[in-house]
């Protein structure tokens, strides 16, 4: 393992550290937690609150500021935060206007978030939550614990965070958040692992030949292994795949990311898009609003994954918003 | 059969188990999993094993409602909500009572997998930690109806649990991140039931013993 760290187990503190210290306009660290909060808690309003395992970044802490999260919950390397430390961000951020959750489907966040949500409940706090499933790799089933999700939040995080900041109320913002949900799709593959500190080995191997399609943001197991092909072909296998879970049709109007998962170079990220692009314009699918570099990464992995939303005016006006993190910025026109 | 020193007694020799099994569940979790459960599992414990070491509980119920927390807090992923919920509704069921009999034990185990049920939204046959503690339970349970000893049906608990551990192998992952390997995941022991077993494993050995 050849990483730029110190101990294994002080990365997550020292990379809260940086980051704070790298933001201090924009970021605060709850004192003894993993929770970053936003600096400027005046206003009233409905508060967002994201989080997840680490070995994400910019996912969730960059997504701090006006107009998407008030708070990011660091869980361990690839491990969901848990209860308590989400239960510190909910109290810190509440307004008295109650909370949004917004949990990505994997089963440990889900019930970290739903112990932290109950705890607040029993303190008298008006909280709420919203599971992302937006990825399309894995069916939904009674064979599964359902889709993943995936990259398509941030898009949420940006929804639900532009509806909050316009002061709608906790019932409004969660509806237009799973409105989003609804609507998002997205597919990733993997060209090759990744490393968690603390186990100090990649967590899959691929042969220098081989490609996983499918795979999710924590380097674990997509639908299955191909040869390597080029990025044309791959942007279609993936593309076809979300098109045959929800066609996109001719007069849609859709937002879309391009994410990379860590270690692939934005060179490659717009060979990506470009095809992508053509894809969805041969369909005639209108593309509002494009999204192309790391938004949600899985460490030193490297691949890609596409997410499409689309949109009606609702969320095309909230996605409009301005919004001012570290890791994403809306100037609205 | 136990008073509130044995039960001590008892968790601290699972903590024990878990940390001296730390690199097998770890192994089981990276041929199925993320590969976390026994560095989760181990953190968890080590807090247990503090809070144990530090008393200044009054009841049974006390104690697992610390250490339920104490897993809530430290141990992470999907296993600190499960296995915190599991003690947590112990201690609910244990309420303010001084001693726990074999009764209570099945009791606890009954509450135990009530509340994972609930929490992970899950059932017998999903490869899961259900595996190993629900047939644990029953077996408890049938021995109880004979009127046999406490220690009878600690043994019974421990080798169904094992069993059940065992027989995850040839299961099916439903649930977490092993479900989306599917049909990939047979042939893999669920670390999740693994460690459950260890744990009732190490409860029936520490009154074997004592």
């Amino acid at each position: 393992m050849k990483k730029l760290i110190n101990q294994p187990e002080n990365s997550l503190n020292e990379m809260l550290s940086g980051m704070t210290k790298a933001y201090p306009d924009y970021l605060k660290r709850l004192e003894h937690t993993n929770v970053l909060v936003r600096q400027n808690l005046d206003n009233q309003k409905v508060a967002v609150i994201s989080g997840g395992g680490s070995g994400h970044e910019p996912t969730h802490a960059g997504y701090i500021g006006t107009g998407m999260l008030d708070a990011a919950v660091a869980g361990d390397i690839f491990t969901s935060p848990t209860p308590d430390q989400i239960y510190e961000a909910i109290k810190a951020v509440d307004r008295g206007r109650g909370v949004l959750l917004v949990v990505k489907n994997y089963s440990g966040d889900v019930m970290n978030f739903d112990m932290a949500k109950e705890m607040a409940e029993m303190e008298g706090i008006e909280i709420d939550s919203v599971i992302v499933n937006d990825d399309v790799a894995v069916e939904d089933s009674t064979f599964t614990t359902g889709r993943r999700g995936i990259a398509g939040t941030v898009l949420v995080h940006k929804i639900a965070g532009a509806a909050a900041e316009r002061g709608w109320n906790l019932q409004k913002v969660k509806a237009v958040a799973e409105k989003a949900i609804t609507h998002i799709r997205s597919m990733g593959m993997a060209l090759s692992p990744c490393t968690v500190p603390s186990a100090g080995k990649p967590n899959f191997t691929l042969a220098e030949d081989e490609v996983e399609i499918g795979t999710g943001i924590h380097g674990e197991p997509g639908t299955h292994r191909e040869k390597i092909k080029t990025a044309d072909e791959i942007t279609k296998e993936l593309f076809d795949q979300i098109q045959a879970d929800t066609p996109f049709k001719k007069g849609d109007e859709v937002a879309v990311i391009v994410n990379g998962m860590g270690a692939t170079p934005l060179m490659e990220l717009y060979i990506v898009n470009n095809k992508f692009h053509d894809l969805l314009k041969t369909l005639g699918v209108h593309i509002h609003q494009t999204f192309v570099g790391e938004f949600m990464t899985s460490l030193e992995m490297a691949g890609m994954s596409l997410t499409v939303l689309k949109l009606d005016d609702e969320l095309k006006s909230l996605l409009d918003d301005s919004a001012d993190t570290p890791a994403l910025k809306i100037i609205k026109h | 059969m136990a008073n509130l020193n044995q039960v001590v007694g008892a968790l601290n020799l699972a903590a024990d188990i878990i940390e001296e099994n730390k690199q097998h569940l770890t192994e089981l979790d990276g041929a199925i999993g993320d590969g976390d459960h026994g560095i989760n599992m181990s953190r968890g414990f080590s807090f247990v094993k503090k809070t144990l070491s530090e008393g200044g509980f009054e009841t049974v119920a006390d104690l697992f409602k610390k250490c339920g927390m104490d897993l809530v807090a430290h141990v992470g992923g999907a296993s600190g909500p499960l296995f915190g919920t599991a003690f947590l509704k112990a201690s609910m069921v244990l309420k303010d009572k001084t001693e726990v009999s074999a009764s209570d034990y099945l009791s606890i185990l009954k509450a135990s997998v009530e509340g994972i049920k609930m929490r992970g939204k899950s059932d017998a046959g999903e490869k899961t930690m259900l595996d190993a503690l629900i047939p644990a339970y029953e077996a408890g349970a049938e021995v109880e109806k004979q009127e046999k000893s406490a220690q009878e049906v600690l043994k019974a608990v421990k080798a169904a649990a094992a069993k059940g551990a065992e027989d995850t192998e040839a299961l099916v992952a439903k649930k977490g991140r092993a479900s989306y390997l599917g049909e990939r995941s047979i042939g893999h022991q669920d670390p999740g039931a693994a460690s459950t077993a260890l744990i009732l494993g190490a409860v029936s050995d520490f009154f074997a013993a004592s």
